[in-house]
Order: C-alpha cells, then sequence, then structure tokens
C-alpha cells in the first residue's frame, strides 16, 4: 500500500527552472521570452509588490476595504497569467486580483471591488469574472466556461485559482472531474502559499502534494516552484497548448507563500508561524531572484525599478482618486441590475426608493 | 391541440426550444441517451444530437455550477437536478452563484438558464425525493421559482422559462406528471411568467394554491359548491415573485381567503402570501386567512405520506372555519 502512494508522489516532483541565486537549472525547460518580455514579467511583478504594498497602506487609512495581500505570490499569480491570451476566460479567487488587473481590469474598479462597490465588478470587454468569495465555486464554473469555449469552436482557455485550501472542498474535485470527462480546455490552479489563515497545508490533507490530485480527475498534474516565474509560465504555457489542442485540463499546483496575513480584517500571521519559516521563505523571493538573472543578462537596473516603482505610484494614486470619485450607490441601482425585466415586489420597491432618493 | 399529460407537455416544449435556439442546452444524469428518469427528455438526444442534450457526472453542485459557466460562455443552459431533495447538494452553485450573477457583475453578466427538477408526494418514493423546498428558494432574490399544475401551464411556461433571461427554478410535482391528461397545442406559445391564474370562479372564498394542491383545491370546491359555498380558486403558478394583484382582486370580491401547501407550515410560501394579503387588503378580510399546510416534521416515511400530506378534506375543514367565523 505504502509502495503505491510513493509510486504516485514520485511523479509529482517540483518542476524549477530558475534557482534561488537566479540561476538557470533546467535549461532544456527554458521557455522562449524575448528580452522585453522578461523585462515586461519583472515590471509586473515589481508593480504588484509596489500595489499590495500600497493597498496594505490605503487598507489601513480606511481607503480600501476587503483586501487579501499578494506579496510573495507574484510569480505564481502574474506568471501563469502571463502565458494567457486576451480571449482565455479568467475566474479568479479573491486574492488574484493581480491577474485580473493584467487581463484589462481598470485599476480603479478593481478599488472599487475591495470597496464593495457594483461598479467594480462591471467587466469592461475583458474575459473574466470578479474575485470569487465562495472558495471552490470558481472551480465548476471554470469547467462550464471551458466547455463552453470547445463548443464555441474557440482556441481558448479557461483559467482558474484557489489556493491549497480550497482543494478540500467538493467544488474542486467536481470542477476537475467535470473538465476531464468532457476534456474540455481549463487550467486548474492550487496556490500553494502553506496556510488557509492559520491552518497549515498538513492538516488539510495526507497527500504529499496537491498536484497529485488530478490523478482522481484522470487529468494531467504538475507541481511547480511557485517562486520561480520562469517555471510557473512555462508549465501554464504547455498546459495552455495541451488544452486547446484537444487535451484536456491540467492542474498546476504552485508552491508559494504570502508574506503578510491572510486579509487585513484582522488576521495575524505571528500566531501561527515562526519567524524562522518566514525567513527562509523570504530568500525564496521571486524578485530577487528573478532580479539577479535579468541583472546577470544585463537586462535590469535599480534606476529601472526604481521608475517603475514611481510610475506604479503614481497609477495607484489616480485610481484611488477615480475610484474617489465614482457616484455613490442607491438602492435603486442595486434592484435595477437584479433582473432583466423587474418581478413586481421590485417595481414596488424601486419606486418606494425612488421617492426616498428624490428627496 | 393534442391530448398530452404534463410530461409530454414538457418534453415538447424541450423539443420546441431545441429547434427554435441552438444556444438551448440540456444536461443532467440520465438525460441523453436513455431519456431521463421520469422520460421528460426521451427522444432529444437522438433528434439533436450528444452536443445539445449530454449526460453529466453524478454531482448537482457541478451541474449547476456548469450551468453558471455555459451561461457566462453565452449558452442557454436547461439543466436537470434528478429529484429535488439533491438540491442541497446545490445550494451555492444556485442561490450562492446563479441568481446573484446579474447582480454581482453590475449586469455585465447573466444567466439564462432554468433548472428543472421533479419534487412532490404522494407516489411513495424513497427518502429525499419528494420534499417540498420552494421555500428555499423562495428566499432568494434574483431567481424565479415556477410551478406548474396542468399540462397547457407546464408547456408555455416552460418555454417562457427557457426565454428569460434571468434564472428560473422550475418545479415539476411528481403526482402530477402523469395522473391527467389536458389539451396542449402542439405549436409554440407561452404562458406568463409572474402571473396567477383563475383556475375556477367563485364568490364566497379564495383557495390559493400551487403544483400539486391546485387540484385538491378544485376537488373541495365541487365538494362546497354542493353545500352552496362557491370558491375561487387561484394557480400561483409562479411562486416567486408571487402575483399579487390577482390574489388582492380575489380577496376584495371574497373576503375570506385559505392559502394551501404541500410543504410543511413553517416552509413554502403560504406565510408570505398570507403576510403580504393582511398588509394589502386587511380591511377587505371577514376572517383571518387561514392555512393548509404538512406538518412541521421531516417529510414523510412513504408508508405516512397519506396521513401526512395536506388534501382537499383538509381544506374544506378550513374553509368551514373562515366561513363560520
Amino acid at each position: 500500500m505504502k509502495r503505491t502512494i510513493e509510486q504516485v508522489e514520485n511523479q509529482f516532483e517540483t518542476f524549477q527552472i530558475l534557482n534561488e541565486d537566479g540561476e538557470i537549472v533546467n535549461e532544456d525547460a527554458m521557455p522562449d521570452l524575448s528580452d522585453e518580455d522578461l523585462q515586461e514579467l519583472m515590471r509586473r511583478m515589481v508593480y504588484t509588490r509596489i500595489l499590495d504594498q500600497r493597498s496594505i497602506a490605503l487598507n489601513r487609512q480606511g481607503r480600501l476595504g476587503f483586501y487579501a495581500p499578494t506579496a510573495g505570490q507574484e510569480a505564481s499569480q502574474l506568471g501563469s497569467h502571463f502565458a494567457m491570451e486576451k480571449e482565455d476566460f479568467l475566474l479568479p479567487a479573491y486574492r488574484d486580483v493581480p491577474q485580473l488587473i493584467f487581463h484589462g481590469l481598470p485599476l480603479y474598479q478593481a478599488f472599487l471591488f475591495s470597496r464593495g462597490h457594483f461598479h467594480g465588478n462591471q467587466m469592461p470587454e475583458v474575459n473574466a469574472v470578479s474575485p470569487q468569495i465562495i472558495i471552490g465555486a470558481q472551480y465548476t464554473q471554470a469547467a462550464g466556461v471551458a466547455l463552453g469555449l470547445k463548443k464555441r469552436g474557440k482556441k481558448n482557455v479557461a483559467v482558474t485559482y484557489t489556493g491549497e485550501g480550497g482543494a478540500s472542498q467538493g467544488d474542486f474535485y467536481e470542477g476537475i472531474n467535470f473538465a476531464g470527462a468532457y476534456q474540455a480546455p481549463a487550467i486548474f490552479f492550487v496556490q500553494n502559499n502553506r496556510y488557509a489563515i492559520s491552518v497549515p497545508a498538513e492538516k488539510q490533507t495526507a497527500a504529499q502534494t496537491n498536484a497529485q490530485k488530478a490523478v482522481a480527475a484522470g487529468i494531467e498534474g504538475v507541481q511547480v516552484d511557485g517562486m520561480d516565474v520562469l517555471a510557473v509560465y512555462k508549465a501554464t504555457l504547455d498546459a495552455r497548448e495541451r488544452a486547446v489542442n484537444g487535451e484536456g485540463p491540467s492542474l498546476i499546483e504552485t508552491l508559494t507563500y504570502r508574506y503578510g496575513p491572510h486579509t487585513m480584517a484582522g488576521d495575524d500571521p505571528t500566531r501561527y508561524r515562526d519567524e524562522e519559516e518566514e525567513n527562509e521563505w523570504e530568500k525564496k523571493d521571486p524578485l530577487t531572484r528573478f532580479r539577479k538573472y535579468l541583472e546577470s543578462k544585463d537586462l535590469w537596473s535599480e534606476e529601472k525599478e526604481n521608475e517603475i516603482i514611481e510610475n506604479a505610484k503614481e497609477e495607484i494614486k489616480a485610481a484611488i482618486k477615480k475610484a474617489d470619485e465614482q457616484p455613490k450607490q442607491k438602492v435603486t441601482d442595486l434592484i435595477s441590475i437584479m433582473h432583466e425585466e423587474l418581478p413586481a415586489n421590485l417595481k414596488e420597491q424601486k419606486e418606494e426608493y425612488e421617492e426616498k432618493e428624490s428627496k | 391541440m393534442a391530448q398530452m399529460t404534463m410530461i409530454q407537455a414538457i418534453t415538447n416544449a424541450m423539443h420546441t426550444e431545441l429547434k427554435n435556439d441552438e444556444n438551448v442546452l440540456i444536461f443532467g444524469e440520465d438525460v441523453g441517451q436513455n431519456g431521463g428518469v421520469f422520460r421528460a427528455t426521451e427522444g432529444l438526444q437522438a433528434e439533436y444530437g450528444e452536443d445539445r442534450v449530454f449526460d453529466t457526472p453524478l454531482a448537482e453542485s457541478g451541474i449547476i455550477g456548469m450551468s453558471v459557466g455555459l451561461a457566462l460562455q453565452d449558452f442557454r443552459p436547461v439543466p436537470e437536478i434528478q429529484f429535488i431533495g439533491f438540491i442541497y447538494e446545490a445550494m451555492d452553485a444556485i442561490n450562492g452563484q446563479m441568481a446573484r450573477y446579474r447582480y454581482r457583475s453590475g449586469n455585465t453578466y447573466h444567466m439564462p438558464v432554468t433548472i428543472r427538477a421533479p419534487f412532490g408526494g404522494g407516489v411513495h418514493t424513497p427518502e429525499l425525493h419528494a420534499d417540498s423546498l420552494e421555500g428555499l428558494l423562495t428566499q432568494q432574490p434574483g431567481i424565479r421559482v415556477v410551478v406548474p399544475s396542468t399540462p397547457y401551464d407546464a408547456k408555455g411556461l416552460l418555454l417562457s422559462s427557457i426565454r428569460n433571461n434571468d434564472p428560473v427554478f422550475f418545479l415539476e410535482h411528481m403526482k402530477l406528471y402523469r395522473s391527467f391528461r389536458g389539451e396542449v397545442p402542439e405549436e409554440d406559445y407561452t404562458v406568463d411568467l409572474d402571473k396567477a391564474d383563475v383556475k375556477r370562479e367563485g364568490k364566497d372564498v379564495t383557495l390559493i394554491g400551487y403544483g400539486a394542491m391546485v387540484h385538491q383545491a378544485l376537488k373541495a370546491a365541487d365538494q362546497l359548491a354542493e353545500d352552496g359555498i362557491e370558491a375561487e380558486v387561484i394557480d400561483l403558478r409562479t411562486i416567486s415573485p408571487i402575483d399579487y394583484d390577482t390574489i388582492i382582486e380575489s380577496v376584495k370580491k371574497t373576503n375570506r381567503v385559505v392559502m394551501i401547501q404541500e410543504a410543511q407550515r413553517q416552509g413554502g410560501v403560504a406565510a408570505a402570501v398570507t403576510s403580504e394579503i393582511q398588509e394589502r387588503a386587511i380591511l377587505h378580510l371577514e376572517a383571518p386567512i387561514l392555512r393548509v399546510t404538512a406538518p412541521d416534521t421531516v417529510y414523510p416515511f412513504s408508508q405516512a405520506e397519506e396521513v401526512w400530506l395536506p388534501n382537499h378534506n383538509n381544506i374544506i375543514e378550513k374553509v368551514n372555519k373562515v366561513m363560520n367565523f
């Protein structure tokens, strides 16, 4: 019995291209990226790190609402998104706002999502839905989107994310199993950042990897160093290629870490994580190692990074201002977006609130 | 015109809409080659192909979650939940997701999905097949709930439901599937959603019901007529939202109401209906509104259905109370 489990687990070795020192350790797997692509990837990661720092600060000032920190997960989030095409459909979880922004959601709308304003969720010609709060629901929906793409004959994929805690949900399994049964073009990510709020990954499952859960659906499973942007990008690109060629869905586990709390709503990670572990993961910082790699190729400089940081701060400032200028929500607005044709109860209530709002 | 059972009328509606709209997809457990456990989808896969009518893995949450995804790709899904008791598996997908999508996306996306599910007692089903769980759905903003009681209404309401661009939960009472035939036009027609129907006119008391209870109310009305009491019978047809205009008009004429449902007293929509009537027409009432419901226990073991389910005798009893108040 034990032997069988070991045999299975041996199939899921961690895929890595770039080590902690920024050295290429798997030349054969190196994705075909131009110098500009490599710089763009770094730009996005730096931008997102700044966005995280500013979002935390803005949240503390009460200028943002719900916020789930992303620092540490840049390679996992942006490396995977970089392999997506604009026509691919994104179903993010609540921590996956960066992918949504790079898929086309204006930053001020991402801020409105955080604050709790419907305009934040109004996708402007972006193939995506707003961040999912019910852990697992995005997985079954992704299976449906992927089946839809397949039925429409499109060469596109549905991409969705959850955490390692989410991989314990029923919808997680149903999502990958449905996509497998229909050989639908979906890519399912498990961003394993070690903790579901305070519960460590070891308490979610006795399985040694989350990637091996793909076996239960009979689909491709890959475990990737989630702090290595090149490995995440490459694994996603390969999964995308398989999917659009009709070879079905993939499950990709990225081993990553969040440096911050679970959310800004009072979570304190020092209650459940020790400093030693945090320091260990700091050494794996996806920005540090990719910076080293780009510097060794003369593609990066401090000036370049500072310019990105300044631009990011300016954009964030402008976006918050634009969010501030958004008209306040009225009850009649909320009623109007319930149905195409309002039922009688809502017609009545709309009239009632129109009168109140006109005073 | 043809004589059809309710289940034939339902199949006929799906035929009509599969032909009419290429975005319509029908799927669920055993709805494909097998034609459904009640034959509701009989012949559909053979005629429209496996791309349009197909079986799913056995997982209700997956079925409804997949419907949401297909709707995001502009399909018009008509999924089936094999028996109503299994919707607990899919409650997030229905109430937590589908019902909220237009709102949560600020009108960017919408869910033109019709979920079909059989429910209802009187046919000795095993556990969790017959429960009346409509109250769980009617409390959720963003989803309509429709319960036909005749073959004619079933076809017209199902066509309206499928064509509606927001989610509809379409509940089909198992006892009514084959218990009688009715006139159903072969051609395309619709019955408006959100509209009740006066199934029998009367001036002395208003009986309000839906699903199988409409027929119990009609049976009671026949017997009451022998005693000189003319009951008006209103079939709600859509139970979310409820058509209060039709109800209030009737109440103003009869001044007495008995509200009937198969669900337990603490479930269903009876409490909501009585509450709205007292808000809108208390000065027209000669007596309190009484409710005929099932007792507040878990749905009965099948041998106990007869003593547990509400029937025409319970209705007559309550009518006599409101008449003699």
